[in-house]
């Protein structure tokens, strides 16, 4: 079983406490009804689908409640970290430095 | 509104040696999300809102537990539900937050005896023992999201919605039924 550390519980717990919950740090625009069919479509819909570490969103469902921000590789479904939501996303270099 | 399921007998609900189960008393259950300065809150409820996820705290007969950084959930006696609300209401100008009574949503069942934190694995994955007596956590039970209340090594709450209940009394019933052959 995967286990996920949740930065608000700040404990590691059982993946069957957490959802998954899409790509992080997408910006949902500040006025919609201004923002060009192509752009709205491509915040609705259009995501990287990355190889490798992957910046998503997940959330304590049977926990806190709260969404936080995971970084995940989808290659080896290894986390390398995860942190607050509305936090800066974290440097991809340090965290791979860690793992070595 | 917070009628005892009508479908469960009254006392002990499963018994075995390895752990008991029976459904606690109606009591009131309010659900307050307040951020900020906690301090007025912590005025009106005459107890600490403070300390990790978690953390429990008790003034009289109403009782607290931290459920998440903004979230938590008070126990009180049926009579007292009016009482907190309009004490609390005050609030609402000066300290935007949101307090539902939800007693009518949920039940607890009391699980207790020498095996109830093994019991509880069985439908719970997380360590149990990561929970200690005195406080409690949010979490999921056989799918279900329930609040445990760990009021003592071998004695437990678990709050959960009431449509939910027979569906985990059955999983309580033939665990404690397992764990009491096993030890024969
Ligand atoms: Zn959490």
């Amino acid at each position: 079983m995967l286990l996920i550390h949740c930065p608000y519980c700040n404990e590691t717990l059982p993946e069957v406490e957490f959802a998954y919950a899409g790509e992080a740090h997408i910006a949902r625009p500040v006025n919609p009804s201004e923002v060009s069919d192509a752009d709205w479509e491509a915040f609705l819909f259009l995501r990287d689908n990355v190889k490798g570490p992957h910046y998503e969103r997940w959330r304590h469902l049977h926990g806190c409640g709260r969404f936080f921000n995971a970084v995940r590789d989808t290659v080896s479904d290894k986390f390398l970290t995860t942190y607050e939501a509305g936090a800066p996303r974290p440097d991809l270099a340090s965290l791979t430095e860690r793992l070595k | 509104m917070n009628a005892p399921i009508s479908s469960f007998a009254s006392g002990p609900l499963v018994e075995t040696s390895a752990a008991r189960v029976s459904q606690s008393a109606p009591c009131g259950r309010l659900s307050l999300r307040a951020r900020g300065d906690l301090a007025p809150f912590e005025a009106v409820l005459g107890l600490s809102l403070g300390g990790p996820i978690g953390a429990r705290a008790t003034a009289g007969e109403t009782e607290s537990i931290r459920l998440g950084p903004d979230e938590w959930m008070l126990h009180c006696p049926v009579e007292a539900v009016a009482g907190l609300e309009a004490a609390l209401a005050p609030l609402y100008g000066s300290h935007p937050h949101s307090l539902v009574d939800v007693s009518g949503r949920e039940t607890s069942f009391v699980i207790e005896g020498p095996r109830a934190s093994e019991l509880l694995t069985m439908g719970c994955p997380r360590d149990i023992e990561t929970i200690l007596p005195g406080s409690g956590r949010r979490t999921v039970f056989d799918g279900v999201t329930v609040i445990l209340w760990r009021d003592a090594a071998d004695r437990f709450r678990m709050d959960l919605w009431h449509s939910f209940a027979p569906h985990l009394l059955h999983l309580l019933e033939t665990g404690s039924r397992e764990l009491a052959a096993e030890s024969l």
